[in-house]
């Protein structure tokens, strides 16, 4: 057991290096910093300075080479942009984002296994046929465009709910809540509902697809012949046997939910990692992208780590090879 | 141009009439990006000015219609006797937020902070050799040569507590290449009309009145300083209510807005112009198929592609009126400027063609055009149409599109063959647009002149007016360069832009020309 996790941390490691190394190799065509970071007046001099002291002359293997090192030590640098130490800036939105993430899976998991088990257990309803359309639409539809019809049906014309940001927050140690206020938690409904719809539609089709699979085996034919009432069939016996790929892909979406909110995030001018990372983009802010970055990974890596280690303890082939000491 | 004069003569009128009498209130604004820092000499950027306007004070400023006016400073001269001195009368009885007396000391301390290796502003004081205090209100500033037009470049330059700096180690300014950062990049101590009371980057920034300010009570009370990334939700953050003032409008939605009931468009010229450089010199274009000759170094080419250029066009079809077509590259505000050099040649097609064929062009030649897409008001959008404007002589362009991020970069290392790029005039002189676009490209000057235009004679003229002491000596070469400039079509100007906020009925915000707009000029009905 230990082997196995130790050597899938190091593949994590290697799986890290080869993001940041690939996203260093990509920033030479976001553009130079200096465009931004020096005044209209300043010099080609004050140019070639610039360039020495932030070492952007260097080639950029180099460039990824001093960050490396800089972020084994967990150094990340200062932000080109706002200046300020670029572990403290993730830090600081970081509960945003999650928050924002969180919402929206429990929305999507909550509705979608509904709708599912709906859709698979009424098959020829005309209300399955609106919804199964209704959610090809949701799939179909850009984030952004929902984002925006939202935007304009319930804060322009409505007036129900705010349009943009997080309301107001509470400093709970150094997490910053938007969820213990009313005005936070109505800034939460659209861009959670705005994050949840490709997942709400993806875990409702999941569930229906699985429903019906089971709703079609043997041991439910016998539940049934033995006179088992129709609630504890659906629910006692048929759901619970859907829900483990549900529970897999929820998990493994999170991680891409919290990693790719960016859209959802600009929309509706949410301040967390997402549209830091899309206002560092546009400063070629390096220091920020680069962190950022290798944050996604690790997201990834982590939840992946998790998923394979939860996969051996279920598993008792995986732990037998584990064992015989390949 | 003038409507929107005469209106922000009567705002400020009308500000100055009301502004005793107005009730507390709470001004919610937004805009498209924040301010990169509160630390007040790292960068010169619009933003960054802007919020800090708020917070801190410069000696100097401009008021809504380019003029100078006494801030800080209650007057300025040179000094009897020596046209190498600059003479300044300071304020008396200002104090900063945090109490300390305001003082000729504090004024040499920024000025030397503004002046040091890592602050951004300090190209603008390259010329001051020193600033001595001669009393507790009184400031000299020993330049290096005779200096007429400095004055100009202390309006966004902002004076901090050298008491308050001392105690939190503020002498050197934030270098984005060290990892350390700065106590001021998110704490203020400065003496303008609003205190810093909260501060969440790229998020929210709320200022409160500073009670104790010497100026007279502004109507705002409280300002709420938000931004706003994408321009679709800021403008619906204005229509359902949850801001007051958005100030970058996207020209597409002006028409709209103006005819929403409850909503109105203040709009003024910006101090920005748009324009389109070429390449000079004899070495053939990169981008071209003629290979034995420039092209654009024949002024007849030079000429037929003016002629093409149709400005009204642009103005009405891509700026949807929000532009003011233009025949200099020199904003209006801007000494210097003057109606006969604003003139520009109808669109002649037919005069084009033969000027063409004159130059030995009859077939036209092909040349990439490199725009940014992301840095003015519908870039891309112009360069767009004046590609197909040069197609009906023959010129057959190929439009290159990038971020400024790219773009930037592409032409300052003199990459391109053809460009369009803004110009804005901070110190509200010529010498400025001179200095970075028209003087031969060096270490020091000619910066942005990326066509690499050369003329020995016009840089020598160019460089005097930096040493000039006399003012119509002055005005006069300036006047001289700017008909050269004109005459060879250094550049090829289209436009100034045009600037437009967006509020609802009952406030009223005038434009800024620097697009730096001060929240304390705002009236409620």
């Amino acid at each position: 057991m230990l082997a196995f996790i130790a050597r899938r941390l190091l593949q994590s490691v290697i799986v890290m290096l080869v993001v940041a190394f690939i996203a260093f190799l990509v920033f030479r065509y976001v553009g130079d910093p200096l465009a931004n970071l020096l005044s209209q007046d300043a010099t080609m001099a004050d140019y070639e300075q610039a360039r020495e002291r932030l070492g952007l002359n260097q080639p950029f293997y180099i460039q990824f080479f001093n960050f490396v090192i800089n972020a084994l030590q967990g150094q990340f640098g200062v932000s080109y942009r706002l200046q300020q130490p670029v572990s403290q800036l993730i830090l600081e939105r970081l509960p945003a984002t999650i928050e924002l993430a969180v919402a929206s899976s429990i929305i999507a998991l909550v509705f979608g296994v509904m709708l599912g088990i709906y859709t698979a257990l009424r098959q020829r309803a005309f209300s399955t046929g609106v919804i199964m359309t209704l959610s090809l639409i949701g799939v179909s539809l850009p984030t952004f465009l929902i984002g925006i019809g939202l935007i304009y049906v319930f804060a322009v014309e409505l007036k129900w709910l705010p349009s943009f940001g997080r309301g107001d927050v509470v400093q709970i140690g150094w997490w910053r809540t938007g969820l213990l206020t009313q005005s936070g938690l109505r800034s939460l409904i659209l861009p959670a509902i705005t994050l949840s719809l490709f997942q709400l539609t993806l875990i409702m089709r999941l569930v229906r697809a699985e429903m019906l699979e089971v709703m079609r085996t043997d041991y439910i034919r016998f539940a049934k012949a033995r006179g088992l009432s129709k609630r504890a069939i659906n629910f006692g016996h048929a759901l619970k046997n859907t829900m483990v790929p549900v529970i897999t892909i929820t998990g493994l979406q999170l991680g891409s939910v919290i990693a790719f909110a960016i859209i959802t995030e600009t929309v509706f001018q949410w301040p967390g990692v997402g549209s830091l990372f899309v206002n560092s983009v546009a400063a070629v802010d390096v220091p920020v992208m680069a962190a950022y970055l290798v944050f996604v990974a690790l997201v990834f890596v982590i939840i992946n780590l998790v998923v394979d280690i939860l996969y051996f303890i279920v598993d008792p082939r995986l732990r037998d090879g584990a064992r015989s000491g390949r | 141009m003038h409507t929107s004069l005469t209106r922000i003569a009567a705002a400020l009128v009308a500000s100055t009439m009301l502004a005793g009498v107005a009730n507390a209130e709470t001004i919610r604004w937004a805009r498209s990006s924040d301010a990169l820092t509160l630390d007040p000499h790292s960068q010169n950027q619009g933003n960054t000015h802007t919020l800090a306007h708020h917070i801190y004070e410069t000696l100097l400023e401009r008021d809504n219609d380019g003029n100078l006016q006494p801030r800080l400073a209650t007057e300025w001269a040179l000094k009897e006797g020596d046209d190498t001195v600059w003479v300044f009368k300071l304020r008396e009885g200002v104090k900063f937020h945090n109490g300390n007396d305001f003082t000729a000391e504090d004024v040499v301390y920024s000025i030397e902070r503004a002046k040091s290796e890592f602050s951004n502003m300090r190209q603008l004081h390259a010329e001051v050799e020193s600033v001595t205090a001669v009393d507790d209100y009184t400031v000299e500033f020993q330049m290096e040569g005779p200096s007429l037009i400095y004055p100009n470049n202390l309006t966004n330059t902002f004076i901090m507590d050298k008491t308050w700096s001392d105690e939190n180690d503020l002498a050197t300014v934030q270098d984005f290449a060290s990892g350390a950062t700065n106590h001021a990049v998110l704490n203020t101590n400065g003496t303008g009309p609003y205190t810093l009371e909260s501060r969440e980057v790229d998020v929210r920034t709320v200022l409160a009145l500073n009670e104790g300010w010497w100026g007279e009570t502004p109507a705002v009370t409280e300002i709420h300083y938000l931004t706003i990334a994408d321009a679709q939700t800021r403008i619906s953050a204005l229509l359902s209510g949850e801001v007051d003032i958005v100030q970058d409008v996207p020209p597409q939605d002006i028409q709209r807005l103006s005819n929403t009931e409850g909503f109105k468009i203040e709009t003024g010229p910006e101090n920005r112009f748009i324009h389109f450089g070429y390449k000079f010199g004899d070495e053939p274009l990169a981008s071209s198929n003629i290979t034995d000759s420039n092209p654009f170094n024949n002024p007849l080419v030079r000429e037929a592609m003016e002629l093409v250029l149709d400005r009204d066009a642009i103005q009405q079809v891509v700026m949807r009126g929000q532009s003011i077509p233009t025949g200099i590259p020199n904003p209006p505000f801007v000494a210097g400027w003057t109606e006969e050099l604003d003139a520009y040649p109808a669109p002649d097609v037919e005069r084009a063609r033969e000027l063409m064929a004159e130059a030995g062009y009859p077939d036209g030649f092909s040349v990439t055009l490199d725009t940014p897409n992301n840095r003015y008001i519908n870039d891309e959008a112009i360069s767009t149409a004046y590609v197909g404007m040069l197609g009906q002589i023959g010129i057959n362009v190929t439009l290159a599109s990038r971020p400024v991020a790219e773009h930037s970069p592409l032409i300052l290392a003199n990459q391109s063959d053809f460009y369009l790029l803004g110009w804005g005039v901070p110190t509200f002189d010529s010498a400025y647009v001179f200095n970075d676009l028209v003087h031969t490209k060096t270490d020091e000057l000619g910066t942005y002149n990326v066509g690499l235009y050369s003329n020995p004679e016009l840089d020598e003229k160019i460089v005097s007016l930096n040493v000039e002491s006399d003012q119509a000596t002055r005005d006069a070469t300036v006047a001289e360069i700017w008909e050269v400039v004109k005459a060879d079509r250094v550049l090829l100007p289209v436009h100034n832009q045009v600037l437009a906020y967006a509020m609802r009925e009952g406030v009223t915000l005038p434009v800024q020309p620097e697009n730096q707009p001060h929240m304390t000029s705002v009236t409620f009905d």
